[in-house]
Order: structure tokens, then C-alpha cells, then sequence
């Protein structure tokens, strides 16, 4: 089974997107900000990361700027989920090696999308 | 709603459009024709209804019509299609219209909705024009709604539209966001034109095309409806030309022949143009 790390400081956020990913069978872990996400991945790399880009100690786009340099940090396909909708913000995560993005807000519908355009389905 | 108002809307529907409306959904018409009616001021539907008895007006016809026919699209719906499409079928065309002293090659994408997929194609072949042998594509879009033709000649999109289907690289190179919407570059915008067209009318005056989707279009048309609209395509489409349905659609009865590759293509079948 594929592993998904989702990297949100909201609960309800992480729980809503902790059930959409499952059902189409992912095994979950969850952080609330990107030094935890650091942590969890130095501990095993996951094969997606569905990351927030506002968040305390570290954020998302710094997280995957990190990610990157770490050994083995090249192998998660990355798909940002966040309620930046610029088409600067969408550069820059394209550029740190994101796969895609997702405008909040999101169903169901638009992970399976973006996870199936990151070839992770 | 009372039964005369059901019978009206199937027999608006069914003869000016073919379309086939099951008038045991009373939840689906009541949720397509709701939101015509206050857009037209009637404090509801068989007001409208009642209206349109009286005052006999064509505009309004078809405006419920139109509201009643289902423009679900997306870009790149069913991905596979559209890379075929940009990396076989037509770099092939346009080599052979290239050879016979061609200069363009028509697509005709007919029922388009909201102008989704003739979109999803433009942006499929901007990246492709040096394999197309300077033959210069023609790309049409149509729809039975005005409103939709609309929509789809503003290139703008919600945030919604944009995230079903269309790859985040697509976005960032071919739209720019206005508030809370995303349009189209005025590039890929200008590839594209636009007509309202009823696929049941005499299509004759459009001419031939080289590619014509009509794709989940035929699903929704009564039987007779149907066949008619199959009939007239395969009249518009050029010898060595390629319609598309939808994956899950058939062609009918011998006009078409089915080609290897990817379900739902289909080109001329030379045996039934030779008959006719």
C-alpha cells in the first residue's frame, strides 16, 4: 500500500483529507507543520505528501525546498493544498519540485484529479 | 408539477432538440428549469410554464430548452483522447493534407458546453505546431446554448473549472486569474471559434471537417434523434476524417467504422459512402 503524509495545521483538514485518501488507498500519516513533516520523512520517505503552505514553525514551501536536499527527499511526488491561489505562489511551488496544486477549497473529486495528474493513481 | 407542464417541457425538448427527458425526474427538471425561471422573473415553474402557453414566445422556447439539456465537461476529460488526438491523429492529418497541397485542417468540437474540450485541444496542439507540417488548424466549437457559447467565448473559468482536469502546468502557461476567475490567454483564447448550432438543423452549410468530437453528446438524444445526428456528421466529415464519441458510445449502423487505438474513434466506413 502508498503512503501519504498530509502536512496541515487544521484537524478537520488533515481528518477530511485523511478520508478521501484512503478511499482510494493510501496509508496515512499526518503533521501539523513542515518540522514535523522533516521529522516524519527523515523516518521513512512517503510516496506523496499533500502539503499546506501556511503553517507555524515551518512552511509548506520551505518544507519542500528542505524536503529536496535530503537524502532521498527527490522520491515524494508533492501536491500543495492551500487557499494561496496566485499564479506566483503556483510558480514558486512548481519551481521547489512540486507535481501539483490544489486550491482550497478541494472535494473529493479534485485530489483524485490532481493525485491522478502526479501519475500517483 | 402537474402532468400538461411535464408533457410540454418533454415534447419542447424532444422536437426541438431531440434531447431525451424522462418525465419520472420531476427532482431534475424541477433543478435544471428553477434557477431559468428566476432568471426570467416568474415566481416559478409552471408560471413560466403557463407563460410560455399564452404568449407562444420562441426566445423563451428554447432559453427552457437549452436549460434543460446537461453541459457537464471538463478540460481534458478522459486525458488519453486528447494526447492521441494531438500526437497521432492530427500531425497525421495534417501530413497528408501537407502532401495533397493542403493549407488547414478543420476540428469541429459539436455539443462542446462550456468550450472545455475544444480548448483542452488548442492547448494540447500549441505546443505542437512544428509537427503539423504548416498546415494551420481551424478549431470550432459548438453548443445548442447560447449561454454556453458565451461562457465559452470569455475564456473565463471558476477556480472549480479549472481544477477538474486541467494539469497545474496548463494553468500557470495558458491562463491568467482576474479576482476570483481564470481566463484564457488571448493565444489559445483566439484558436478557437464560436457558433451556436442545433445538431437536429441542416449542417450542410458548415462544411467539411477533418476531426469532429461530438463526445457524450448522443447519449442524451432520443434514438431517432440520434441516428439523424450521426447521419449529418458523417456527411460533414471528410473521407479520411475521424470522428470521436465518447469512450463509451457506438457509432451506429455501418456509416462508421471503428479504429484501432482508442475507443471511441471511428472514421468513414468508404462501403456506405460508396452506397449512398
Amino acid at each position: 500500500m502508498r503512503t501519504c503524509l498530509i502536512v496541515d495545521d487544521s484537524r478537520v483538514i488533515r481528518k477530511v483529507a485523511r478520508r478521501i485518501l484512503e478511499d482510494l488507498d493510501f496509508e496515512i500519516a499526518e503533521a501539523g507543520d513542515g518540522m514535523e513533516a522533516l521529522a516524519w520523512c527523515r523516518a521513512a520517505m512517503p510516496d506523496a505528501i499533500l502539503l499546506d503552505w501556511n503553517m507555524p514553525l515551518m512552511s509548506g514551501i520551505d518544507f519542500l525546498r528542505q524536503l529536496r536536499k535530503e537524502p532521498g527527499g527527490e522520491v515524494p511526488q508533492v501536491v500543495f493544498c492551500t487557499v494561496e491561489s496566485g499564479l506566483d505562489n503556483i510558480r514558486q511551488a512548481l519551481d521547489a519540485g512540486a507535481a501539483e496544486y490544489i486550491m482550497k477549497p478541494f472535494d473529493g473529486d479534485i485530489i483524485e484529479a490532481k493525485f491522478a495528474q502526479a501519475g500517483l493513481l | 408539477m402537474k402532468r400538461a407542464d411535464l408533457d410540454l417541457i418533454v415534447a419542447l425538448t424532444r422536437g426541438r432538440a431531440g434531447l431525451k427527458v424522462d418525465p419520472e425526474k420531476i427532482y431534475l427538471i424541477e433543478s435544471r428549469l428553477a434557477p431559468l425561471a428566476r432568471r426570467e422573473d416568474f415566481g416559478s415553474i409552471p408560471e413560466m410554464l403557463t407563460a410560455l402557453r399564452e404568449r407562444k414566445e420562441d426566445r423563451l422556447a428554447w432559453a427552457l430548452v437549452e436549460a434543460m439539456t446537461l453541459n457537464e465537461t471538463s478540460f481534458f476529460r478522459d486525458r488519453e483522447v486528447f494526447d492521441y488526438l494531438a500526437s497521432e491523429v492530427i500531425p497525421a492529418l495534417a501530413r497528408r493534407r501537407a502532401a495533397a497541397g493542403g493549407a488547414s485542417l478543420r476540428i469541429w468540437s459539436a455539443g462542446c458546453a462550456t468550450g472545455q474540450e475544444p480548448y483542452s485541444l488548442a492547448m494540447a496542439l500549441d505546443g505542437r505546431r512544428g509537427e503539423l507540417g504548416g498546415v494551420k488548424v481551424e478549431l470550432y466549437g459548438s453548443d445548442l446554448s447560447e449561454r454556453c457559447m458565451e461562457k465559452a467565448q470569455s475564456g473565463m473559468y471558476t477556480q472549480f473549472e479549472v481544477q477538474r482536469g486541467l494539469p497545474i502546468r496548463a494553468l500557470v502557461d495558458h491562463f491568467e486569474k482576474q479576482e476570483e476567475m481564470w481566463q484564457l490567454s488571448p493565444r489559445i483564447r483566439q484558436m478557437v471559434r464560436w457558433r451556436r448550432i442545433n445538431l437536429l438543423a441542416d449542417l450542410t452549410p458548415l462544411g467539411q471537417f477533418d476531426v469532429i468530437l461530438c463526445r457524450n453528446v448522443c447519449a442524451g438524444l432520443e434514438d431517432a434523434a440520434r441516428a439523424k445526428v450521426l447521419d449529418s456528421l458523417s456527411q460533414r466529415l471528410a473521407p479520411d476524417g475521424v470522428l470521436v464519441l465518447g469512450a463509451s458510445e457506438t457509432a451506429g449502423d455501418g456509416a462508421f467504422l471503428p479504429m484501432a487505438g482508442l475507443n471511441g474513434l471511428y472514421q468513414p466506413n468508404p462501403a456506405a459512402r460508396a452506397a449512398a
